[in-house]
C-alpha cells in the first residue's frame, strides 16, 4: 500500500521503498470533468519540484500536473493515453499518472495527510 | 464562486442549483456551466434526447417604428424588409470599418416592430448603437424576459405535445403561442445544430414553462460547457472568439448572412455600416479566413494555438477548441490565409510548443439536422 500524502493542488503520492507515484484525486477529477487526453512527462526526465510534469485536458480546459518534488521519472502509465477516462474512474488507483524517483524523500510534514486533505477540501480550499 | 455579488442570476438560479449545476461567472451572470451528468454525456443528450439551455443572459430588445426595417437595414448587412412577420434572419451589427460588432438573431414581429436576441457580453452597447443610429424608432430592452432553448432530436415532441402550432414551424420561423396558459414566443432555431425551439418568456412565468419542460424525463438541463462543444462541432461562431470587430463577415466565413440584395449587384446594395470594406471583401476576397480543422489525436487544440504552416512560418490563430463530443475527437477553427484555407490543407498547431498536424475541414464537422420542412 505504501503511505499516500496530499498536496493543495489536489495531488496524490503514494511513497513506497524509494517512488514516489504521483496521481489526481478523486476531488480534482470531478473538478476537471470528462479527461479527454493527458500528456505523460518522458521517462527519464528529470524535474524539479513545481515543474510541469504533466498535462490533463478535458472536454472544458487543460489542467497542469506540477511535480511537487524533485526527481527523476521512471515510469508512466500508458494505459491513459488509449483510457484517459480512468482518470475519471480511479484517479487514486489505476490512473496514476507517473512514477518518480525522488532526490530525497519528501518530508511529511509538507503534505496533508488523507484526514487533514479532506477538511482542506470541506473548508473551500 | 463565494465572491458572485457582481454577478446577475436568472430567473432559474435555484433550478441550477438543485440540478446540481455547477455555477460560473459569464457575461455578468451566474450561469450552469455544467450539471452532474457532465459535459460529454450533456452534449450527447442534447443530439440524441433534448437539452434545456438556460439562455436569459442573452439579450432581448424590441425595435419599433414605421421605418423599422429599413432603418436596421442600416446597421446590419440583410434584407430586413423583406422578413415576413415571424420569419427570422441571423445578421451582424457592421462597424465602419466593416467588422462586425455583435452577431444577433432578427424576428419580424409585426409591419413595423422586429424582435432581436444578441449577446449576453454586448448587450448595453448594442442597445445604445441602436438608439445612436435609429433616432426614429423606439427601442425596448425587455429586461423581464427570460429565454430558454430546447434543443435536440426529441426537442419536437415536447413541443407538439405542449404547443402542437409550434412543431408546423420550419428553421428560422417564429409564433407567439401558449404553453399550458403561459404567453410565450416561441421560434424553430438554436446554436447547436440540431432542430430545436428558442422560446421567450415573461420573467414570472419562466419557472413554471421549465417545469412544463422538465416533466418529460428525457429533457435534461445542458450547461454552457456543452453548449460550447455543440455549436463548435455545428461550425457556428461564438462572437469575441470566432470574429470580433477586426473581422468581417466575408473573413468570418459567414458571407451567407449577407443578403443577395445587398451585394453590389443588389437592388439595394450597400448602405449599410463598414459596406465598402465589407462589399470589397466579397467582391475582392479577403486575405484571411475562419476555417475548421479535424485534429490528429486526441489532444484537443484550443483558443489561442498559434498555426503554423508546413514550412514552419506561423500563419494563424485557432479561435475555438476543444474535444468534440460527437466526433469523439477534438474539433477546432481559426484563421488562415485564404491561400491555405482549401479543405484538405495540412498545417500544424502548437500545442504547449509541441506541432500537432490539422487539416482543414469542411464546416460543419457535425451535419446539422434543422427542420426545413
Amino acid at each position: 500500500m505504501g503511505h499516500v500524502i496530499y498536496t493543495k493542488d489536489h495531488e496524490w503520492l503514494r511513497i513506497e521503498d524509494n517512488l514516489v507515484t504521483v496521481g489526481v484525486t478523486e476531488f480534482a477529477q470531478e473538478q476537471l470533468g470528462d479527461v479527454v487526453f493527458i500528456e505523460l512527462p518522458e521517462v527519464g526526465s528529470e524535474l524539479m519540484a513545481g515543474d510541469e510534469a504533466a498535462v490533463i485536458e478535458s472536454v472544458k480546459a487543460a489542467g497542469e500536473i506540477a511535480v511537487p518534488i524533485d526527481g527523476v521519472v521512471t515510469m508512466v502509465n500508458e494505459t491513459l493515453v488509449d483510457q484517459p477516462d480512468l482518470l475519471n474512474s480511479a484517479p487514486e488507483t489505476e490512473g496514476w499518472i507517473f512514477q518518480l524517483t525522488p532526490s530525497e524523500m519528501p518530508d511529511i510534514a509538507d503534505f496533508m495527510d488523507a484526514e487533514q486533505y479532506q477538511q482542506y477540501i470541506q473548508d473551500g480550499e | 464562486m463565494s465572491e458572485s455579488s457582481g454577478n446577475r442570476k436568472t430567473q432559474f438560479y435555484d433550478y441550477h442549483l438543485a440540478a446540481g449545476g455547477k455555477m460560473v461567472p459569464f457575461a455578468g451572470y451566474l450561469m450552469p456551466v455544467q450539471y452532474p451528468l457532465g459535459i460529454m454525456q450533456e452534449h450527447l443528450h442534447t443530439r440524441d434526447h433534448a437539452g434545456l439551455f438556460d439562455v436569459s443572459h442573452m439579450g432581448q430588445v424590441l425595435v419599433r417604428g414605421p421605418n423599422a426595417a429599413a432603418e436596421l437595414e442600416k446597421l446590419m448587412p440583410v434584407d430586413v424588409e423583406a422578413l415576413a412577420i415571424n420569419q427570422q434572419s441571423y445578421a451582424t451589427f457592421t462597424s465602419g470599418d466593416g467588422g462586425i460588432l455583435d452577431d444577433l438573431i432578427i424576428t419580424r414581429w409585426a409591419q413595423d416592430t422586429f424582435f432581436l436576441v444578441v449577446n449576453a457580453g454586448c448587450k448595453e452597447q448594442d442597445v445604445a448603437h441602436l438608439k445612436t443610429h435609429l433616432l426614429d424608432c423606439e427601442i425596448n430592452y425587455l429586461d423581464h424576459q427570460s429565454l430558454i432553448a430546447l434543443q435536440g432530436l426529441r426537442a419536437v415532441e415536447i413541443m407538439t405535445e405542449l404547443a402542437p402550432e409550434t412543431a408546423a414551424l420550419v428553421f428560422m420561423q417564429g409564433c407567439h403561442t401558449q404553453i399550458g396558459d403561459i404567453e410565450c414566443y416561441v421560434t424553430r432555431s438554436g446554436y447547436t445544430g440540431e432542430d430545436g425551439f428558442e422560446i421567450s418568456v415573461s420573467d414570472d412565468h419562466a419557472l413554471a414553462l421549465a417545469d412544463e419542460l422538465l416533466a418529460y424525463d428525457y429533457c435534461q438541463w445542458i450547461g454552457l460547457g456543452a453548449r460550447d462543444s455543440l455549436r463548435l462541432e455545428a461550425g457556428l461562431c461564438l462572437y469575441g472568439h470566432d470574429m470580433d470587430e477586426h473581422t468581417s463577415p466575408v473573413e468570418a466565413s459567414i458571407s451567407w448572412s449577407i443578403s443577395k440584395s445587398r451585394r453590389s449587384d443588389g437592388e439595394k446594395a450597400g448602405g449599410f455600416l463598414g459596406a465598402d470594406t465589407i462589399l470589397g471583401h466579397l467582391a475582392n476576397g479577403a486575405t484571411k479566413k475562419r476555417v475548421g480543422f479535424l485534429v490528429e489525436g486526441r489532444a484537443p487544440v484550443r483558443e489561442g494555438a498559434e498555426i503554423a504552416d508546413q514550412q514552419g512560418n506561423l500563419v494563424g490563430v485557432i479561435t475555438s477548441g476543444g474535444f468534440g463530443p460527437s466526433l469523439q475527437a477534438p474539433v477546432a477553427m481559426g484563421y488562415v490565409p485564404v491561400g491555405l484555407s482549401a479543405v484538405g490543407t495540412q498545417l500544424t498547431a502548437l500545442v504547449r510548443g509541441k506541432p500537432r498536424s490539422i487539416t482543414v475541414a469542411k464546416m460543419p464537422l457535425v451535419p446539422q439536422r434543422y427542420y426545413r420542412g
